[in-house]
């Protein structure tokens, strides 16, 4: 609130000569504002019970998607008679890093991609095989495998350049109220972290822990699934998962959450 | 057969009670029947309806009562009838950033999910039920 204050504040002809100018120059876009400066993990609002579970590889249930996507990575699929290794290799090297800086920007698509759609480009455009469902078992055990290579690296996203305008509506996808109870993200995640909803503690809201278990769901999901039951619950009419609305949401996620240590795979109530 | 009337329902907004603000309060009822307490309680906790425990605490027995407002004890002290009405109608019209939903409102909502667009989360008489259980607040 207080920056777009300021903006119509300053829409004077001063601050719209300066605009041209700056529109003209060819220097980087602005650094966006961080309303959460040093962001917490969702495991500092999560409870010991689940931590327990979490910390435990042998107790995390998600451990299961992860050997199911291992499985995957190495079994042949497609016309193409090709398996992710065939082309990557050892996943514990060449896959080390990569959820820690997805979604990224495409440059061949010319846009930015998650995690989940780009095993999709390669399933399809290298393999000769059918796309997977976003949130689908197959492909939760895929991320959840590849997701786990990053484990305990710092998130990473790249949001320069060709990125920002997918990132900014990342942005403005979150800041806008929406549904019948008229919230934005913000309204739980930034005015309201540490405080309760009926039995829930509220986080931040970060994402650098999914794919995640869900006890409640008792299985993994995915973040866009955990993105439309949070638009649900304030009556609004969620975009699908894979959408662009909500890849450049988790975009933003992501940047939000920028240093954290991926946490995949998380457990959550 | 359900799913149709619902469809109607959202392309055609309710057409809301109309009702006067005076000095951040709106002083009349706005239905004929005098509101219900005991029927607001019950509103008050239904998460279809009020759900109001989901961010205030309540002076009542529940499992779990959140906190994202504040709590609702010794409300009835601190404002009039008219001022209450308002606040549960469209608090927005007090506090333009309030994370409190407004529950008489059908305007300026953004997306609203499809099973509930043009109807306001609650009926005028249920304002009103609810409204009566907040005056026993003491
Ligand atoms: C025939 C070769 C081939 C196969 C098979 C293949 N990929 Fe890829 N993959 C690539 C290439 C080449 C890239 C580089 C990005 C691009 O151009 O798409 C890539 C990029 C990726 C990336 C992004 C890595 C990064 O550093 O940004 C991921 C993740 C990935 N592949 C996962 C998979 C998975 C999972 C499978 C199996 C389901 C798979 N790939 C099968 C060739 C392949
Ligand atoms: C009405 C309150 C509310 C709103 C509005 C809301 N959420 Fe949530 N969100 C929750 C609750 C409750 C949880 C589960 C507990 C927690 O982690 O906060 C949650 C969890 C999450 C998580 C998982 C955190 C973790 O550590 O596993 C993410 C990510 C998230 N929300 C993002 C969003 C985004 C993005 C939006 C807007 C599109 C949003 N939320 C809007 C209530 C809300
Ligand atoms: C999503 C959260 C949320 C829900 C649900 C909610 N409120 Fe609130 N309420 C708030 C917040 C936050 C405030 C603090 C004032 C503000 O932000 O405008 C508030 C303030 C109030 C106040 C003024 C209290 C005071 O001491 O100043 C009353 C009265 C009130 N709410 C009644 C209700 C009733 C009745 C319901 C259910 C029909 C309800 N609220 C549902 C969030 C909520």
């Amino acid at each position: 609130m207080a920056r777009r204050a300021a903006f119509l504040a300053g829409a004077g002809a001063a601050a719209l000569a300066a605009g041209l100018a700056l529109a003209q120059a060819p220097g980087p876009a602005p650094e966006p504002h961080r309303t959460i400066t040093s962001p917490e993990s969702g495991r500092n609002y999560a409870t010991p019970e689940t931590l327990a579970i979490q910390d435990d590889d042998f107790q995390n249930p998600a451990f299961l998607w992860v050997e199911e996507g291992e499985q995957a990575w190495n079994h042949p699929a497609g016309s193409a008679g090709q398996s992710c290794a065939s082309c990557h290799q050892d996943a514990t090297a060449s896959m080390r890093g990569v959820r820690a800086r997805y979604p990224a920007y495409n440059a061949a698509k010319g846009r930015v991609v998650t995690l989940e759609q780009q095993v999709n480009i390669c399933r399809t455009e290298r393999m000769g095989a059918p796309e997977l469902r976003i949130d689908s078992r197959e492909l939760n055990a895929m991320t959840a495998f590849i997701g786990l290579q990053s484990r305990g690296m710092p998130m990473n996203v790249d949001i320069s350049g060709p990125a920002r305008p997918f990132f900014d509506r990342g942005e403005e996808f979150y800041n806008t109220r929406r549904g019948q109870l008229d919230m934005r993200c913000g309204s739980c995640h930034e005015d309201n972290y540490g405080r309760s909803l009926r039995a829930d503690l509220l986080s931040q809201g970060m994402s650098n822990g999914f794919p995640t278990y869900r006890l409640k769901e008792q299985r993994v999901i995915s973040l866009q699934f955990r993105l439309q039951g949070c638009v649900n619950d304030v009556r609004g009419e969620p975009p699908a998962m894979g959408s662009e609305e909500f890849t450049n949401l988790e975009f933003y996620l992501a940047w939000r959450a920028q240093g954290l240590p991926v946490e995949t795979p998380s457990v959550r109530r | 057969f359900t799913e149709a009337v619902a469809q109607t329902a959202a392309r055609e907004p309710v057409r809301l009670v109309p009702f006067e603000v005076v000095d951040q309060a709106i002083p009349r009822p706005l239905t004929d029947t005098p509101g219900n307490a005991e029927r607001g309680q019950r509103l008050a906790l239904d998460r279809s309806k009020g759900n109001c425990v989901t961010c205030h605490e309540l002076p009542l027995s529940a499992d779990f009562q959140g906190n994202l407002g504040p709590p609702l004890t010794g409300v009835a002290d601190r404002y009039e009838p008219g001022e209450l009405r308002l606040r549960i109608v469209d608090t927005k019209r007090i506090n333009p950033d309030s994370n409190m939903p407004s529950y008489y409102r059908v305007e300026g909502l953004n997306r609203v999910r499809r099973d509930w667009a043009g109807r306001p989360m609650l009926e005028a008489q249920e304002v009103e039920d609810i409204l009566a259980y907040l005056l026993t607040l003491r």
